[in-house]
């Protein structure tokens, strides 16, 4: 075992400054010459140059002029220093709750339409950048109405904002709601808040 | 279910193998010493290495000498990490200001990491900082697979010896498998990952002004560089808590494929690698085929359990085709089952979506597939290590029932053999049902359960499964970062790595010194449909009735539950 202690212990320090500081800061320094903005975290800012969010990362929304994410389970919701999921088995008594819920503020909301799985159900991460179309789509009625502006054309800028699955069938469709929601605002702005 | 889940899950499964076959003769070159078109790059730092480390990699060792250079390895990798994590505090690179960890988390990240686990008793984005991340956690990401696959170039010079001594050296194994497989793959993966848009920054991250005018704190680390070796290493400790499903780490559909494939391919490559430096081909496209049939049987099987109608969906009369509870909207059903199934077969851990929010028999496969002793194809070395001693008890029971002394690879299986194979598979059920039967009565343990009944069975019985099989991935409603969590957790990883680890080079050793023997009339090929069938067999039947009575008081019984709910609403 002696023998073996100086080859063990001169090996880990050699590998721990080539992979510990080596590998990832070669990768950081191609990265961020390459692609800085992802480098970065995707961020979006606003036209005085402030950090809006990063698409990749969901965030709350709860005004009625804009389109909803999914429920939340990442802290008090969408709080990306708190990451994951509810974890509720498939039978908790308190996943049944919040769901039933969710969906009665829903049915209020748009009678008679399918509430989308997504609607109801907290994400791996709490911090689901994208809702699906048909969850989209059954918030038009409420965006449409809060804005005063045509239903069709909200349901056209949804259309136009669907990312396909790649080639088909890898990945599911998608929207984004971030940037559906920086569309409107940018397509119906509000006269009122902040949306304006 | 639609055609289009079925040909994403298909391609994601199909395409790790069909890298896996040419990366495996890369891998098997970079064993045999032989010449790389790395070589010019590679070969003056792998000097350095010897030089300072001051060994000769052309030393054969024995397997005492190849098993103890291991474990000393092992142990200053150890000692280094829980250092670095008690002293993060102090320690520079810590923009994040993160004091260090208690004793009793230091000592299980310690060794999850080291065991190549990768269990996370803690949330990364607000324990870790960016020195610990990098110099404790992303190193032993790439050494502990490594680790992983000296275990399988000294099992396949085993079978190609005649009479001999030598199981090649420890240190020459690491160090050519961490320079010329390990390092080049994590570089291009992980320059490709942040191409798509996964961070890769020193920066501890920004604040963000919402548009509807809150602030949200954005934690950012150097994200892809360690996402690359946590898939290729098939580690699975993420850099975020919600790990791959987090979307800094896995943005979209396309790293999601990128990274499902990475964490299964270097397991495939070590089985394709095990066959070319054994000179056995023909032999381990059995293996291969058995591995490969059991896991997309795992994923089909996930798959159909999530599009069966959630009960919570139903019982709040949303759409019921999905259970989308703990699924991200960009991946889905299928490519959630496709991972839950690659992840839990091969070692990983990771997870793109919340294995606790599984339909019960969903969260069944994943336990299950651990059960099966991560050959499918499990950790780089170690999974294709453990098939073999599958097979190796696949051929004794064919010569029980023919009245024949086994063969394998040319190699008589004797009392030997066959004690160390059975030693090699116990690990897995006295950890993990030895720890989970004490965990499941003592209420020091049960106070970290989120679920009563057969889910807080399941919460239990994953834990120790996942640990043990040096996995990584939970069911998260447990609050493991306790005492005896951390400590027994702790425990059962090193117990499922160093003594099956010790017990297949033990076997190594043995079989190493026996002469090789040609074929003959009497021996049971070992390379057709049958020996396939008899492995899957052997396989199912240890995985399935040493661990059948748990499941079934746990998931199983929770399934039927589900089914009575749906039918009463």
């Amino acid at each position: 075992m002696l023998s073996h202690l100086r080859p063990a212990i001169v090996s880990m320090g050699l590998f721990t400054v080539l992979l510990g500081l080596g590998y990832p800061l070669a990768v950081t320094g191609v990265a961020q010459a390459a692609f800085p903005a992802q480098a970065a975290g995707s961020l979006v800012r606003d036209p005085g140059g402030k950090v809006v969010g990063s698409v990749l990362i969901g965030q709350t929304f709860a005004k009625a002029e804009y389109f909803h994410g999914r429920p939340s389970a990442a802290g008090n919701g969408y709080d990306p220093t708190a990451s994951g999921g509810s974890n509720m088995g498939p039978l908790y008594d308190k996943l049944i709750a919040r769901e039933k819920t969710d969906a009665a503020a829903l049915r209020k909301e748009n009678p008679g339409a399918t509430i989308p799985a997504d609607a109801v159900t907290t994400s791996g991460s709490g911090l689901d950048p994208d809702i699906s179309p048909a969850n989209a789509r059954f918030q038009a009625p409420r965006v449409a109405k809060a804005r005063n502006a045509p239903e069709a054309e909200v349901l056209a800028l949804i259309d136009a904002a669907v990312a396909k699955p790649l080639l088909g069938f890898i990945g599911q469709p998608r929207v984004n709601v971030l940037a559906l929601n920086r569309a409107i605002d940018a397509r119906f702005p509000m006269n009122n808040g902040k949306g304006g | 279910m639609n055609w289009q889940g079925w040909a994403e899950i298909a391609l994601t499964l199909s395409l790790a193998v069909a890298i896996g076959w040419p990366l495996g003769v890369f891998m098997s070159r970079v064993w045999n010493g032989e010449r790389t078109f790395l070589d010019p790059i590679l070969r003056p730092v792998e000097a350095v290495f010897y030089a300072a480390c001051g060994v000769d990699p052309k030393k054969s060792q024995s397997w005492h000498a190849y098993a103890l250079a291991l474990l000393a390895f092992n142990l200053a990798g150890f000692a280094i990490t829980y250092a670095v994590l008690r002293l993060q505090g102090v320690l520079p690179l810590n923009p994040q200001g993160f004091p260090g960890l208690s004793e009793h988390l230091s000592f299980n990240t310690a060794i999850s990491f080291v065991t190549n686990t990768n269990w996370q008793s803690y949330s990364g984005e607000t324990t870790m900082s960016t020195l610990s991340q990098m110099i404790v956690l992303t190193v032993q990401n790439f050494v502990s697979a490594a680790t992983g696959a000296t275990v399988a170039a000294a099992l396949a010079r085993a079978f190609t010896a005649n009479r001999g001594e030598g199981l090649g050296n420890f240190w020459a194994d690491l160090i050519r498998t961490t320079l010329y497989v390990l390092v080049p793959l994590s570089v291009v993966v992980a320059i490709v990952l942040v191409a798509l848009g996964v961070p890769q920054t020193l920066s501890a991250g920004v604040v963000a002004h919402t548009m509807e005018g809150a602030d949200q704190k954005i934690p950012l680390y150097a994200v892809a560089s360690q996402e690359a070796i946590k898939m290729l290493g098939i580690n699975g400790g993420g850099v975020f808590n919600a790990n791959s499903a987090h979307p800094f780490e896995n943005p979209t559909p396309l790293t999601n494929l990128i990274t499902a494939v990475s964490l299964n391919v270097l397991g495939w490559a070590s089985f394709f690698a095990f066959g070319r430096s054994a000179l056995v081909k023909k032999d381990i496209r059995a293996l291969v085929i058995s591995a490969f049939v059991l896991l997309f049987a795992g994923a089909a099987t996930i798959y159909a359990t999530e599009t069966r109608v959630p009960p919570a969906q139903m019982a709040a009369g949303a759409e019921t085709t999905v259970n989308m509870e703990g699924k991200e909207v960009r991946f889905g059903a299928p490519a959630t089952a496709a991972w839950a199934a690659a992840t839990t077969g091969a070692s990983n851990g990771s997870v793109n979506g919340m294995h606790s929010s599984l339909m019960p028999l969903g969260g069944a496969m994943t336990m299950f597939l651990m059960h099966l002793g991560e050959i499918l194809p499990g950790g780089i070395g170690s999974g294709i290590a453990v098939m073999v001693v599958m097979a190796i008890l696949a051929v004794f029971v064919a010569g029980l029932m023919v009245g024949r002394t086994p063969e394998y690879l040319g190699k008589k299986i004797e009392a030997r053999e066959v004690k160390l194979s059975i030693l090699a598979v116990l690990a897995i059920p006295v950890s993990t049902l030895g720890f989970a039967a004490i965990a499941a009565v003592l209420p020091e343990a049960l106070k970290a359960l989120m679920h009563t009944g057969p889910h807080g069975l399941s919460e239990i019985l994953y834990a120790y499964t996942s640990a043990t099989a040096n996995n990584g991935s939970a069911f998260a409603g447990l609050s493991a970062n306790a005492p005896w969590w951390d400590a027994t957790l702790g425990v059962s990883m090193a117990l499922g790595r160093f003594p099956p680890i010790v017990a297949v080079l033990a076997i190594a050793g043995a079989l190493a010194a026996k002469p090789k023997l040609a074929p003959s009339a009497g021996t049971l090929p070992t390379h057709g449909g049958l020996f396939v069938g008899l492995l899957i067999g052997v396989i199912l039947i240890l995985g399935g009735l040493q661990f059948f009575p748990a499941l079934a008081l746990g998931p199983i019984a929770e399934h039927f539950q589900a089914l009575a709910f749906v039918a009463g609403h």
